[in-house]
Order: structure tokens, then C-alpha cells, then sequence
């Protein structure tokens, strides 16, 4: 073994656990009924932190620890990187937006620190169980935080529906983990990659990938197991939307690529396939229920549907330049979506006061700068050229017309002309004239703090920067693919494999 | 200085709208700013066709440095013969958008302003782009300030027009990405000159080509419009602002057909031309019979505008040189006079209060000037010898003839038939009996400012339609000929095209 302590290979989970213990033991220790502000700065602070011990990690060779179960490479430090970011801004924004008199702010900044503990662990795992520990913390985590707003009737319903079907998703990855341990005797990813081709009984391990795709595909909400996602992102809070529809998604894809590209290369005709079909479904069904959406976060639940269906997309392409496109994409939807969930948080009211589509008419008039920023990351969810969601969507169905998915790309780019119809309703209803203007100019928005303001102009510059410069931000991605497929893509397939997914 | 001007040219109006987006919303701070810009970026354009060397065409003022190393888009610009007056065609839009606004947007100036201003720098981005990347993202860009801009400024349902719109044009540009995709996956690059030659020489497979150009030109014909794909011209143009409907048809479209569509797959392009001579000439006569009926001068506007975009349609897919000189000049020719009967509409919209044409009349003694210059720019379009419509008509009609008699007959009657439908609505407009509208609105005839746009406008329109020579001397210079020699080796049959310089004897 070398010589690095195995401390090292986890130092931004340890990191972030520590935060998350002090938050909870400090909130334990003041009294209660006083302002917990400070708490949301210290975690934002401590995973701050987490972010810079990432990056650090990049100066580590690449290697696992803890007789391999967890690994630091250049894909687990850029989903790292990609996650703290995305706590720190969900962070940020919530310490403006949650209600002074809440009694439980402490709990609210310590779980999302958790939730990031697990999501990191979660990419950076080559053992199915610790894959599984992960997976179980970030999704425990987020199923309280769905179920903060306690005193509305939405917020436990969410709350309740998310972990009930959260955790039927969740067995069926368990029973996964069990069938492949039985078909290859091992939990290690990397002993799996190593013997799975030569199982056997090939039944077993295919039924495990089916498995735990189910698993997986519940968690990055794609069609046909996405019918949790509209609800729960309307009865849970706005900040916390805006993490769950990022951070766990991001990392949940993590894993996918791991499972597909690193587990199961051999069974690529398989899953190919299937995801081509689920790619479609997604967008499809998304974009074709979110044109009927008159409530702002419904309709953005089944945005977000139909792009978990633009970046399966990537993954009909071959190696790293699918895996690359795919890391691209979970990076730009995450600069994107946090922006526009933050916008929804100022626009719509904590607590949803103001949540159809037609309350957000004449925004621009009350508040030049939020509107003109919702109309932005709007323009980024539709993907034009000079943001994020364009270079997104590019990456994505150049990997898939370079695996030989023509069609696939052709589908999705139709979808996301679909999709421009519910985008810009939304879009020129901000920039609708009001009524009547004087007053509407007379009635600005409450006046937004330091943390939201923090909060979108990181993912506004972030968007802006992946549009604009992607090049560093997809080198860093192709970086990481690399280390998922060491050998050049040879591909386990012949090329007909792929032509024929094409044609159905 | 070359290298750098066509970067400045792009990144002056964008400099503009950033700056008009911090400064505060002063009242006419930020149309100052807004017109100071284009200015000045318009006097940057002016530099090209003054050091525009006709001796050796091809991209002048080429920038080419690697922007995203994968897939590998280049920062590519430059212009030739095509896209050179264009560009200044752009930079003079400018100016004469702002001011057209300058009396009708009166609220959130800080928003309309620095929009207008990204428009402009996406339309140079479209015109100078030679990596097919780089255009796409223009090309997309152009339609999101232009949509907003109807959206909030609109007349009475904005919204639903900006929607339409948008759709209309950005769902066929889907097509066009992937048909860019796919030519990437073949060749490996986006870059246009490479991109020509990998083409000819059969890199592609001529199955696939067939689908590529046509997902070209589906995306550019939306644009321009070409019927039956006009859907969305009326209802922009009488919701658009002033300064956005004089550019929302046309150039963008009638120019990447020449470039990308002609010119990346002139073997294709020239195999689908019947058809779309075809539906040129119906967008002629389709779009004069319609213009005849309307009661709306906005709506009336849109559809003349789609009969004369349907003249140069025909003039590029002619496949002769003196057409697609023709085409080229009648693009500048159209956009000018449009942008003059968008500007004067538009005091006319100010000083009534009413779009409706049966609701004026005699308007001639009240409003002299307006109504002078109306009939000038009318002349104009009608195609009047000594007016530049003259020239460009001309050209192309005459070379229609050589390709077909019938469809030349057919497209020029759609000629005549402006003639009618341009004198009728002045006739309507400003002579007759007083309107009850003419006789209780104060007049008040053109101001300093329209005046100021509208007499430089009309001059240009003389002196391009005298001396035609001096731009047909650098359109001239647009790679065609090689485009020629590879449409006549797809086609043996073709008769010898006409391929005597018909400008020269116009000129005489």
C-alpha cells in the first residue's frame, strides 16, 4: 500500500461531519427562541472548507483506503467539489429565507451538512455498502428536510410520500447489492468489474443491474419512476428543492456511471437499451406534463424530470466521452436549477405564498434584477447558446449522436423545443406589463439579504462560466472519466449493438 | 487593426448593454448611451468596406483562435462579398432602431435598451461566424432579446406573440444542431472553409447530406420566412417595437441560405431549388394577394414584407451569378426600406394612435413630410428606376428568365402586384377625403429626430439605386463561382447560366 494515511482519502466527509455535529451541539446549547443565523454561517463556513480539502485531494495520487472501500480520484473530487458547492449555495440561501421563529434552524443547517456527508460518500465508494451508507444518509437526511414546513398540510405529505417510495427504491439497491454478491461473491466494485463478465450465472448479475438501476433511476427521477418528484418538490420548502433536485441527483449519477461504465461495461447491449427507452420516456413525459403546469414548482419538478432524460442521453455514448458529458451535465443543471429554485425561494415566498405561475406576472417591473435573473436561468433551462444548460445539452447529444444514437439526440432536441413553450411562459409572465405599473413599481419584493444575494451570484457566474469558458470545467470532467475507464474506451460492443438501438 | 475590428465591431454593442444595465434608469440616460454605442460601433463597420480588398476575395479581417479545445469550436471571424455590407447594413440598423424608439419606449428604458443592444451584437455575431458552432450560438442568441422585447413590449398580447415566435423559430433550429452534430461526427470540425472542402471532396455520405441540408434549410426558411412557414411574421410584426420588426425577417435567414445552405451543399441546395423557386414565387403573389386585404398597416407590413423576401428566395436559388448578386443587394435593399416604412408606420403609429388603414385618409395636407417620404420609400419597394429596389429586382428577375420563363412571368407580376397594393395603401393612407381621425388630431408633422433617420435613409436609397456599382463591385466578390462550377457538375444538364455581369449593362 502507499504511504498516505487512509484519513486523507476521506477528509472532506470527516470534515463535514464535524461541522454537522458542532452545528447540532452548539444549537443544543443556546437558548431556544433566539436567532440560529450564526449556526447557517458556520455550516456554510465548514463546508467551505470540505470544498477546499477536495480540491486538495487533487494533489493526492489516485487510490483507495480503508482496504478499499472508499477512492479519491479526479471523478470523486469533482462530484465532491460539484456537491459542496451546492450545499454551500442551498446554505447560503436558506439562512435568508428561513423564518426567524423557527425552532428547528439548528437541525435544518446540521442535516443538510449530513446530507452533503453522504452524498460525497456516496461518489467516492467502491464498496456496494458503503455505496448503500451513503445513499441511506443523504436520502434520510433529505426525507426531513422535505418535511420541514410541519404546519402546512403539504410538507408532511411530501415528506411521508418521498420516504415511502425512497425507501422501496432503496431495497430494491439492496436486493441488487445481495443478488450480485451472490452471483460474484464480492461487494468491491472493482473485484465485481474484474469478474462479473466471467460469472456464472449471468441471470443473477443481470438481474442485480436491472435492480439496482430501478434503485438508481427512482433517485435521479426519471421516467417511469418519477411520479414522487411533483409533489414533493411542492410541499417541501424552496431551499431545500433546490439542493434535492441537485445534490443527491448529482450523486445518484455518480454512481450510475459507476455501476454502467465501470461494474457492468459487459452488459452495455443490455443496458443501453433501457436507458435509451427511460431517456425518452423522461423527456417526454416531462416536458409534455409540464406544459399543463399552472404551479411554478410543479412545473419545475417535471423540468426537472425531463433533463434527468437529457442527460441519460449521454449515456449512449461510448467511455469518456459519455461519462465526461454526463458529469458536464449533472455540473450545468446544478448551476442552473439552484439558481432558479433560489429565485422561486424569493419569488414565491418561503412558504409559498405566491406559487402559480400567474402571481409572478409583471415581476420585472417589482424587481429589475430578480426578474431579469429568472429570466435568465430560465433561458439556461432551455438551453440557448452562451449558458450552461446549452453546453449541457450539447456535450450530451454529441456523446450520443458520436455512440451512434442519432435518433435519441434528434428526440431530445426536439424536446427541448418542447420545453421552451412552458420555459417561456413562465419567462413572459415575468415580463409581462402589470395591470397596473405604478402600483407594481410601488410593491417591490421584500428585500433579499446578503446570503441569497451570495447565493445567486455564485450560481449565476457559475452558469454564465460553463457557458461561456466550458472548457476547464469539461476538462476536469474528462479528467474524471478517465479514471472510471483507465484504458481507452474499447468498447465491449460491437458497433451493430448500438446502430440497432437507434432504429426501434 | 484588422485583426482586431470585426472582435470590436461584436463586443462594442455588448460593452453597451452591460453598461446600460449598471447605469441607473435615468430618463433617456440609457437611449443616449444606446445611440451613442451603435454610433460608434456603426463607425467601426464602416471600416470593412473601406479597407475591403476586392482584388483577392475570400474572409478578410479573419480572427481564428481556439476558443473550447473539445469538440474543437474555434473563435472563427470574417467576412467576404456576402456578409461584408451586412455587417454595415447592421451597424446603420443600429442607430435608426434607437431612434425609432426614442418617442415610443417610454418605460423601463433600462431594460429595452441594453436588450436592443445584445440583439445588435448577436446579428454581427451571425453575420461575421465561420465556425458553425459559434454562428449556431448566435444564431440562437438573436432570438432570446428579440422575444422578450416583444413579450414586454408588445402592443396588446405581447406574450402570446413572443411565444409563437420563439417556437416557431427556435424548435427548427433542433434539426440544425444535430445536422451540425452530425457533420462534426463526421469530419471533426465545425469550421466552414474546412467544412466546404471536406463536403465537396465527399467526406459525407450523400444519403445523410441530403437530410443535413434540408435540416439547414428548414431552420433558414422559418426564418426568412418562406411560405408556408410564415405563420409567425404577422403576428410579430404587430406586436413587435418598431426597432424590432424592421429586423426580425429576412437577412439573418436569406443570408445563411446563401452561405450554409448554398454554400456548404451546393449540390443539394441546387437539387431542391425547383422547389423552392416554387415557393418563392407563391410567397410573392400569396403574400401581395394577402397584403391587399389587410386592415392592419402592421399586418399589412408582414405581408409585403413576405412578398418581396420571396423574390430574393427565388433570386439565390436561381443558381446564376447575377441572381445571387441580385439576391445579395435586394437583402440590403429590403432591410433598408423596411426599416424606413417601420420607422414612418410608427410616427404614424405615435401621432394616431391607430394601426387601422380605413381609419386614416387625407393625411397628406396635414403631415406633408411624413407623407413624402412615405411615397419615396413606397417607390422604392415598388422597384422605381433610380431607387435601389430597381436594381435588385432587376437583377434577379432577369436572371429568373434564364432559368425559367414561366416562374420569372409569375414573380413578376408579384411585382406589379406591390405596385397595387404599396400605392393603394397611400392612397387610402394619405390622399382621399379627411378622415374624421385626420380632421380632430392635432397635427403634428415629422420631428427633428425622424427627419434626421428619415432623409439620410432616402438619400441612400437614390444613390444606391444610381450607383449601384459601388457595392456590387464587393458582393461581387462572394465566393460563387466555385459553388457554380460544382452545380454544374451535379447538373450537366443545365443550360449555360447566365454568367455575364447584368450590373454592368444596368449600368449603362
Amino acid at each position: 500500500m502507499n504511504s498516505i494515511p487512509d484519513i486523507y482519502r476521506i477528509l472532506p466527509e470527516v470534515i463535514l461531519t464535524i461541522t454537522g455535529v458542532f452545528v447540532m451541539l452548539i444549537d443544543a446549547s443556546i437558548p431556544p427562541l433566539t436567532s440560529r443565523r450564526t449556526l447557517g454561517w458556520l455550516a456554510a463556513i465548514g463546508t467551505g472548507i470540505a470544498y477546499l480539502a477536495s480540491v486538495w485531494q487533487l494533489s493526492l495520487p489516485m487510490g483507495t483506503a480503508y482496504s478499499g472501500t472508499v477512492e479519491t480520484s479526479p471523478f470523486t473530487v469533482f462530484f465532491h467539489v460539484l456537491i459542496c458547492g451546492i450545499v454551500i449555495v442551498t446554505l447560503l440561501l436558506s439562512l435568508d429565507s428561513l423564518p426567524e421563529d423557527s425552532h428547528h434552524q439548528g437541525e435544518y443547517y446540521a442535516l443538510m451538512v449530513f446530507g452533503a456527508v453522504g452524498m460525497c460518500l456516496l461518489t467516492a465508494a467502491t464498496e456496494l455498502l458503503v455505496v448503500f451508507i451513503g445513499l441511506e444518509i443523504s436520502s434520510i437526511s433529505t426525507y426531513i428536510l422535505a418535511g420541514y414546513r410541519k404546519q402546512t398540510g403539504k410538507g408532511p405529505e411530501a415528506a411521508i410520500k418521498y420516504f415511502l417510495l425512497g425507501s422501496f427504491a432503496t431495497a430494491f439497491l439492496l436486493y441488487g447489492i445481495a443478488l450480485v454478491f451472490g452471483a460474484t461473491g464480492t461487494t468491491s466494485i472493482y473485484d465485481i468489474a474484474r469478474t462479473a463478465a466471467n460469472a456464472q450465472n449471468q441471470l443473477l448479475v443481470e438481474g442485480a443491474l436491472a435492480l439496482m438501476l430501478v434503485g438508481i433511476l427512482f433517485k435521479v427521477s426519471a421516467a417511469p419512476f418519477h411520479v414522487w418528484t411533483p409533489d414533493v418538490y411542492e410541499g417541501a420548502p424552496s431551499p431545500v428543492v433546490a439542493l434535492m433536485s441537485t445534490g443527491p441527483k448529482a450523486a445518484a449519477f455518480a454512481f450510475l456511471l459507476r455501476l454502467l461504465y465501470e461494474m457492468f461495461p459487459h452488459l452495455r447491449h443490455l443496458w443501453s437499451p433501457v436507458l435509451w427507452v427511460v431517456a425518452v420516456l423522461s423527456m417526454t413525459v416531462g416536458n409534455l406534463a409540464a406544459l399543463r403546469q399552472q404551479n411554478v414548482k410543479r412545473m419545475l419538478a417535471y423540468s426537472a424530470i425531463a433533463h434527468a432524460g437529457y442527460l441519460l442521453a449521454a449515456f449512449a455514448g461510448f467511455g469518456t466521452a459519455g461519462i465526461a458529458a454526463a458529469t458536464f451535465y449533472t455540473a450545468a443543471y446544478a448551476a442552473m436549477n439552484v439558481g432558479i429554485f433560489a429565485l422561486v425561494t424569493v419569488a414565491g415566498g418561503y412558504n409559498d405564498e405566491r406559487p402559480l405561475i400567474a402571481d409572478y406576472k409583471g415581476l420585472i417591473y417589482r424587481s429589475p434584477l430578480l426578474g431579469s435573473l429568472i429570466i435568465f436561468f430560465l433561458i439556461s433551462l432551455v438551453g440557448i447558446p452562451f449558458t450552461g444548460g446549452f453546453f449541457g445539452k450539447f456535450y450530451s447529444f454529441t456523446a450520443a449522436v458520436g455512440g451512434g444514437a442519432v435518433i435519441l439526440a434528434v428526440i431530445g432536441l426536439l424536446n427541448s423545443g418542447l420545453a421552451a413553450a412552458y420555459y417561456l411562459r413562465l419567462a413572459f409572465a415575468v415580463a409581462q406589463r402589470p395591470d397596473d405599473e405604478a402600483q407594481a413599481a410601488r410593491t417591490p419584493l421584500a428585500p433579499v439579504g446578503l446570503g441569497i444575494i451570495t447565493a445567486l451570484a455564485l450560481a449565476t457566474i457559475a452558469t454564465l462560466a460553463l457557458g461561456i469558458i466550458p472548457g476547464g470545467a469539461l476538462h476536469a470532467a474528462e479528467t474524471g472519466a478517465h479514471t472510471l475507464q483507465p484504458s481507452p474506451a474499447a468498447p465491449t460492443v460491437p458497433a451493430e449493438v448500438t446502430v440497432n438501438q437507434t432504429a426501434p | 487593426m484588422d485583426s482586431m475590428i470585426l472582435t470590436l465591431i461584436l463586443l462594442a454593442p455588448l460593452a453597451g448593454a452591460i453598461l446600460v444595465a449598471l447605469l441607473p434608469d435615468r430618463s433617456k440616460l440609457p437611449a443616449w448611451l444606446a445611440l451613442i454605442t451603435t454610433l460608434i460601433t456603426f463607425g467601426l463597420t464602416l471600416h470593412l468596406p473601406a479597407h475591403y480588398d476586392a482584388a483577392h476575395p475570400g474572409f478578410q479581417f479573419v480572427v481564428n483562435k481556439p476558443w473550447i479545445e473539445n469538440p474543437a469550436i474555434f473563435y472563427h471571424v470574417g467576412v467576404d462579398g456576402l456578409s461584408l455590407w451586412l455587417v454595415v447594413l447592421v451597424g446603420l440598423l443600429g442607430p435608426i432602431g434607437v431612434l425609432a424608439s426614442w418617442k415610443s419606449i417610454q418605460r423601463r428604458e433600462k431594460v429595452y435598451y441594453s436588450l436592443f443592444l445584445l440583439q445588435q451584437t448577436a446579428m454581427y455575431g451571425v453575420f461575421i461566424s465561420l465556425d458553425l458552432m459559434v454562428y449556431y450560438g448566435f444564431w440562437e442568441l438573436s432570438l432570446v432579446p428579440m422575444a422578450i422585447l416583444i413579450a414586454m413590449y408588445g402592443r396588446k398580447n405581447g406574450s402570446a406573440a413572443a411565444t409563437k415566435f420563439f417556437l416557431f423559430t427556435f424548435i427548427p433550429s433542433a434539426p440544425l444542431l444535430v445536422a451540425i452534430l452530425y457533420l462534426y461526427a463526421r469530419t471533426g470540425t465545425f469550421d466552414f472553409t474546412q467544412l466546404r472542402t471536406d463536403v465537396a471532396v465527399g467526406a459525407v455520405p450523400a444519403s445523410a447530406l441530403f437530410w443535413v441540408a434540408l435540416a439547414f434549410l428548414f431552420a433558414f426558411a422559418v426564418k426568412v420566412p418562406v411560405f408556408p412557414l410564415h405563420g409567425w411574421l404577422a403576428d410579430t410584426f404587430s406586436e413587435a417595437p418598431v426597432a424590432m420588426a424592421m429586423v426580425v425577417a429576412g437577412k439573418l435567414g436569406l443570408y445563411s441560405m446563401l452561405r450554409f445552405h448554398v454554400g456548404l451543399f451546393p449540390i443539394q441546395a441546387h437539387n431542391i431549388a425547383p422547389l423552392l423557386i416554387a415557393l418563392g414565387v407563391i410567397g410573392i403573389l400569396y403574400g401581395a394577394c394577402l397584403a391587399l386585404v389587410q386592415r392592419d398597416y402592421w399586418r399589412f407590413l408582414a405581408f409585403a414584407a413576405m412578398s418581396h423576401l420571396g423574390l430574393i428566395t427565388v433570386g439565390i436559388y436561381g443558381f446564376t451569378l447575377t441572381g445571387w448578386t441580385g439576391a445579395t443587394y435586394q437583402i440590403l435593399n429590403n432591410e433598408l426600406i423596411d426599416a424606413a416604412l417601420f420607422v414612418l408606420a410608427g410616427a404614424l403609429e405615435i401621432r394616431y394612435a391607430t394601426s387601422q388603414i380605413a381609419a386614416h385618409g387625407g393625411l397628406a395636407n396635414r403631415v406633408p413630410r411624413l407623407a413624402t417620404l412615405f411615397v419615396i420609400v413606397s417607390l422604392a419597394m415598388i422597384g422605381l428606376p433610380m431607387l435601389n429596389g430597381f436594381i435588385g429586382e432587376f437583377l434577379i428577375l432577369s436572371s429568373t428568365f434564364t432559368v425559367s420563363h414561366s416562374w420569372a412571368i409569375a414573380a413578376t407580376v408579384g411585382v406589379i402586384l406591390s405596385a397595387a397594393y404599396m400605392l393603394w395603401m397611400i392612397q387610402r393612407i394619405f390622399y382621399g377625403t379627411e378622415s374624421k381621425l385626420a380632421a380632430e388630431t392635432p397635427a403634428h408633422d415629422l420631428h427633428f429626430g425622424e427627419q434626421l433617420v428619415l432623409w439620410p435613409v432616402a438619400v441612400l436609397l437614390l444613390i444606391m439605386g444610381v450607383v449601384p456599382n459601388l457595392w456590387l463591385r464587393t458582393i461581387e466578390t462572394a465566393p460563387k463561382p466555385i459553388v457554380l462550377q460544382q452545380a454544374r457538375f451535379a447538373d450537366q444538364n443545365i443550360d449555360q447560366p447566365a454568367v455575364t455581369p447584368a450590373s454592368v449593362e444596368v449600368q449603362r
